[in-house]
């Protein structure tokens, strides 16, 4: 089952590190990142397959919404549906 | 993969738009419970809620949590309770009012609707039972919401049961005159009425509904009113192409939550209601929609065919996104629950008359309209066959949730918290409609009905 990573907040060092180390924990495959600087806030978009992850979807989700907290971003996991079925036909 | 910028607006919609499911809602037949004995029908009615909604709550949450999209309300909709209780040896039924209560709070729904009776064409023993036990029963239940159709296309208005209605609402606020008649604004009065409405108050499992349902209800005025802020000036067909394309997204998302929760509860998909359903949170208000459209204040001249343009391009935006459409899908306009309703009555902008005007061209009626204590209940009636002679001659639905403050007055302001907002009394006409009310009977369907 894929889902989309968003991590929105201010840039520093090392967030894409620490976000790719919570999800390799949780054994969450990475399979495409993106990552702009967007009116000058740090912005990222990672395509994940969570099907092998050692977790259940909520609790990754609180993690990974920790991890946001700790490191004052925002960033939150969604099931890929959802943006598929907005935004195509 | 996805495009960015797509992923990144779904989460501003979400986040800073207040888009949301509005309500994921259970419709469960109750026709089964139905027996002589009224103690042993509470208790199946209780038993059966809570055996096919048990997992409701739990996976309305877990649905939130994986999509990452709020789902404000998990609701239960049931069997119009007069067809049930009819069957029962009992003049009292309160206790079926309690016992939908009681099952609403083991399964941790935010309401319960179907406390109603369809008496367009006229009333049965039952149905009168059910309609004079409606101010004791909500002012005794929490959860509990009451709905009474008095009229239809096909059947005309019966005025007999307006005439009623009107003494009802008053005695419901009076009797929860300790909270501003709060009871008023878990009571509909329609015509028209739908069966597979997942809105409260006026949700009801139809007799022609499967045995369990799942119907959803979109909301999303926040969403459409940003989108319009990026075409000021543009001329209307701009705007109109503007809400489908925003409705459409809104819709699809509605539809993917409604087949989901269908899936996951073992229970059929019904329908998505495309409503613009607002709330008293800034930037989720369909009056600024409107205002965004041109207009200064929501109810000035022009609001009625600005808003006439919002309801249509809501639905041709939205019939496209889901496989199964219905409820009453339109944009609401309930005066408490709306930010910017609230303030063009406060200004005094929007009157009575004019949202009378407004509900020829959208969804419902005058919906959560506080007016004064001392309205007389053939005032109120009144009111209620204005708003049923719209819905019949137009073949919609119209309903009529107006809350009679005790002792308030024009000046006022009653508060209902949460969603339900808080509303600025209303003046109406002082002219009496007592003589009119009097004559009882029915109105006649209009000519429209007699296409067979």
């Amino acid at each position: 089952m894929n889902a989309i990573v968003t991590v929105v907040g201010k840039d520093r060092v090392g967030i894409i590190a620490a976000i790719c180390n919570k999800l390799a924990d949780y054994n969450v495959n990475i399979l495409d990142i993106s990552q702009t600087i967007l009116q000058g806030s740090f912005t990222m978009v990672m395509a994940v397959d969570v099907s092998a992850a050692t977790a259940s979807f909520g609790d990754l989700g609180a993690a990974l919404a920790e991890l946001g907290g700790e490191m004052g971003l925002s960033i939150r996991i969604q099931r890929e549906e959802i943006f598929n079925a907005m935004h195509t036909i | 993969m996805l495009n960015q910028q797509d992923i990144l607006s779904t989460i501003e919609m979400i986040d800073q738009q207040h888009l949301d499911i509005r309500t994921i809602t259970m419709g469960i037949s109750l026709l089964s419970c139905c027996d002589p004995d009224p103690k042993r029908a509470c208790d199946k009615i209780y038993e059966k809620i809570t055996r096919y909604a048990e997992k409701l709550v739990r996976t309305g949450e877990e649905i939130e949590q994986e999509f990452g999209i709020p789902i404000v309300n998990k609701r239960i909709s049931v069997t119009p309770m007069a067809l049930v209780a009819g069957a029962s040896d009992t003049e009292d039924y309160v206790p079926f009012a309690l016992a939908l209560d009681r099952a609403a709070r083991t399964c941790g729904v935010n309401f319960i609707g179907g406390y109603s009776a369809l008496v367009q064409k006229g009333m049965t023993i039952a149905d009168e039972r059910l309609i004079r036990s409606i101010p004791e029963a909500l002012s005794r239940t929490e959860l509990v919401c009451s709905s009474v159709n008095v009229g239809s296309t096909k059947a005309g208005i019966n005025m007999d049961a307006v005439a009623l209605m009107g003494r009802i609402i008053k005695d419901t606020a009076a009797a929860t005159a300790d909270r501003d008649g709060f009871g008023c604004a878990k009571l509909v009065v329609f015509c028209n009425a739908v069966e597979d409405n997942p809105f409260m108050a006026g949700a009801f499992h139809g007799v022609g509904e499967a045995e369990k349902v799942i119907n959803v209800g979109v909301s999303g005025p926040g969403v459409v009113h940003h989108a319009l802020q990026a075409v000021k000036g543009a001329p209307f067909d701009v705007v109109a192409e503007t809400v489908k394309k925003t409705a459409f997204r809104v819709t699809r998302m509605g539809q993917l939550v409604a087949q989901e929760a269908s899936r996951r509860l073992d229970t059929p998909f019904g329908i998505v209601d495309l409503s613009l359903a607002p709330t008293p949170a800034i930037g989720d208000s369909v009056a600024r929609i409107l205002e965004e459209m041109g207009l200064e204040t929501c109810g000035t001249h022009g609001t009625t065919a600005a808003l006439a343009l919002l309801n249509d391009a809501v639905k041709k935006g939205g019939v496209m996104a889901s496989s199964s459409v219905g409820g009453l899908s339109g944009a609401f306009i309930p005066v408490s629950e709306d930010e910017g309703m609230i303030a063009a009555a406060r200004q005094g902008t929007l009157c009575l008359d004019k949202l009378e005007a407004m509900t020829c061209v959208c969804s419902v009626g005058l919906d959560m309209i506080a007016v004064p204590g001392d309205t007389p209940a053939e005032t109120i009636s009144a009111i209620i066959a204005d708003e049923a002679a719209i819905g019949m001659v137009n073949c919609k639905t119209t309903a009529v949730r107006l809350l009679p403050a005790p002792g308030k007055t024009v000046g006022d302001t009653i508060e209902m918290g949460g969603l339900l907002g808080s509303a600025p009394v209303m003046p109406v006409h002082p002219e009496s409609s007592a003589a009119f009310i009097a004559r009882g009977g029915r109105i006649p369907a209009p000519m429209h009905s007699l296409k067979n």
